[in-house]
């Protein structure tokens, strides 16, 4: 058993214990980096603010936080097409689920008895 | 030293001991809380440690069979029976053993869960009775080898995660996804039940591998296995039968959505080992492997397509276990595609089995660790709705913490456990056909952009004012949570041990229909 738990993929082979030692790396040449920065920084001004492109924080934070509902507008807008025929599928009837159920059983039955 | 009676009798005391453990709840659980909680962990602890147990044995001795009724497994088939098993019979091979595997660390974790998330609420000797049945039908139905008893086993999980799906009641709601649930589940069990008939009245036998040895596959085999499979597929979540998950998953307590997957999985497995042990070369194989294989693309896409836009965490969690369901689904569907022959089963068809089944094992980790970090946030803030939360991150940092790790995980992230299963997967299913593989590649990609848009609603922006009183999950829920995130951690960081430790044994018991039918008939 090979300690380090390469895993041989067919095609190829992963070790994590490898990619952690890389990014391990990674993280030390970032802090490196980071350690060079300006050193100089003030706890309490304004430099600590947040940036919203250059407008002030509310004072009710809570409107800054983007919500779930206001994320990936664009990717559903592209696609609207798509949810159009997709959702209304998802009725919450139970006849459909049952009709849904039933039909693929005939149409695996149609498939399996023409092609045995 | 674990006493030989345990190891000889473990299926048999791994069934009972839920049992007991449900039976007795009803009258123990009224004496107090802190002795309701003995008993039920104790209970589930018994069991979990009987079930890995016996996991153990298979993995190191080979497969066990353990015969009902009979002083040893040597008499699984009686001299006066005409060479038929006519006891319930146990026949527990590495792929059975895997499951045990599952249902003891996931039952375990959830119930630690439980002790605390389920505190508050009422009628809770109900809660930990069924949620022992439910264990009990799962462990029943990933060791049996007889098909009505599988059936039987199978009907006890229904009827248990119907009642728990309702325990909250929630105006009504919950109500009416367990009745769906059931409704469905009822109707998929009568389909099994009309397919033992049918193989009964052919050949005589209950026993599997008895009907594997007598498989035929006439019209009327053909006819069974389609109900079988169309059944098993719905009670897995498979797509397009899949719509009972979401308004199920959602509506139960988490700690019961977390076990809802491994029963989801035992499923699965009953559909694995038909296809596989009753029927195996006699069926056609790419027929029946690319219905699955479709099955599996469906449920990844749809499944996945279906959660982004989703606003409360449970659904979208629930679109998600579909979506990861259809892994499972392609990479065994492909193993038995090319199961008649042997150079391409073994050039990826195992490769692409052993990804499959390891992703059952994985998912079942991740997923659960998922909605129980979801039962955490409920517990906390009172709703699911992912527009009204924001700020977690600063009051509630282990859940975040578990979050994230079940995150990375189902979005095959580096080095979690589900990269592992998932690049076992593409790589063995681009072989067999590119375009499949590059569809399980956009999914996860998918996946990743969903957990990231969950990720922000919940945990990162300011610490909102109505949650400024939000203080972290109690220990007992964040224990439950951390036993899952080990798990996840170290088969992501070992998957090479897993891998030839756990799975490659599970898939070439799946395949080797020979060996599960010699072990009872004894080579017949």
């Amino acid at each position: 058993m090979d300690p380090t738990s390469t895993l041989l993929t067919g095609a190829g082979y992963w070790n994590p214990l490898a990619w952690l030692l890389g990014l391990l790396v990674a993280f030390i040449i970032a802090w490196l980096i980071y350690s060079m920065g300006e050193k100089g920084y003030k706890p309490g001004t304004a430099q600590a603010e947040p940036f919203i492109s250059g407008n002030k924080e509310p004072e009710m934070k809570g409107e800054v936080h983007v919500r779930a509902g206001n994320l990936y507008w664009g990717y559903l807008e592209a696609l609207r097409g798509y949810y159009d025929r997709l959702v209304p599928l998802h009725s919450g009837n139970l006849h459909d689920y049952i009709l849904w159920y039933l039909g693929i059983t005939a149409l695996f039955l149609f498939l399996v008895v023409i092609f045995p | 030293m674990i006493p030989a009676f345990i190891v000889t009798h473990s299926p048999a005391l791994m069934i009972i001991a839920p049992l007991v453990g449900a039976f007795l709840s009803p009258f123990i659980c009224r004496i107090s809380s802190t002795v309701r909680s003995i008993w039920v962990g104790g209970a589930m602890a018994v069991t979990s440690a009987i079930a890995l147990i016996l996991a153990l044995n298979v993995y190191s001795a080979g497969t066990r069979l353990y015969v009902f009724g009979a002083s040893t497994a040597s008499a699984a088939i009686p001299p006066d029976s005409g060479g038929i098993p006519i006891r319930i019979i146990f026949e527990i091979d590495p792929m059975s053993a895997l499951m045990l595997v599952i249902t003891a660390i996931s039952g375990f974790a959830i119930i630690v869960y439980s002790l605390s998330s389920e505190r508050s609420h009422t009628g809770l000797e109900s809660y930990y009775t069924l949620y022992l049945l439910m264990i009990t039908g799962i462990l029943g139905m990933v060791s049996t080898g007889d098909i009505f008893n599988f059936f039987v086993f199978l009907e006890i999980l229904s009827l248990a995660s119907a009642g728990l799906i309702a325990y909250r009641i929630d105006g009504g709601v919950a109500v009416e996804a367990a009745l769906k649930y059931f409704v469905l589940s009822t109707i998929g069990a009568l389909a099994i039940l009309v397919a033992i008939g049918i193989y009964y009245g052919q050949y005589n036998a209950l026993n599997m591998a008895m009907i594997a040895a007598r498989m035929q596959f006439s019209v009327l085999d053909q006819v069974a296995l389609v109900l079988i499979i169309a059944a098993l597929a719905m009670k897995c979540g498979a797509v397009p039968m899949h719509f009972w998950t979401p308004d199920a998953y959602s509506m139960a307590p988490s700690s019961i959505t977390a076990l809802l997957v491994v029963a989801s999985q035992a499923s699965l497995y009953g559909l694995f080992r038909t296809v596989f042990t009753l029927y195996n070369v006699t069926l056609n194989a790419a027929t029946v492997g690319w219905l699955i294989i479709i099955l599996g693309v469906l449920s990844m896409v749809v499944g996945v397509t279906m959660a982004i836009p989703q606003k409360n965490v449970k659904r979208l969690m629930a679109y998600h276990a579909v979506s990861q369901t259809g892994y499972m689904l392609l990479g065994v569907g492909v193993g038995l595609a090319v199961l008649g022959n042997q150079s391409l089963l073994d050039a990826f068809g195992y490769m692409a089995m052993e990804g499959g089944i390891f992703h059952i094992i994985n998912h079942a980790m991740y997923k659960g660790l998922l909605f129980l970090t979801a039962g955490a946030i409920f517990l906390r803030l009172g709703t699911y709705n992912l527009n009204r939360m924001g700020g977690l991150g600063h009051s509630m940092k282990w859940t975040m913490v578990f979050f994230v790790i079940g995150a990375l995980a189902i979005a095959g992230i580096p080095p979690f456990n589900g990269f592992a299963s998932k690049i076992m997967i593409y790589e063995s299913v681009f072989v067999f056909n590119p375009l499949l593989a590059v569809i399980a590649m956009v999914v996860s990609i998918l996946t990743l952009a969903s957990f990231v848009k969950v990720f922000h609603s919940i945990f990162m922006g300011p610490a909102l004012p109505e949650y400024s009183e939000v203080k972290e999950a109690p220990m007992p829920m964040l224990a439950g949570m951390g036993i899952l995130a080990v798990v996840v951690i170290l088969f992501g960081l070992f998957p090479g041990i897993v891998v030839e430790s756990l799975i490659a044994p599970a898939a070439h018991a799946l395949v080797d229909q020979g060996a599960y039918v010699a072990a009872v008939l004894g080579g017949v």
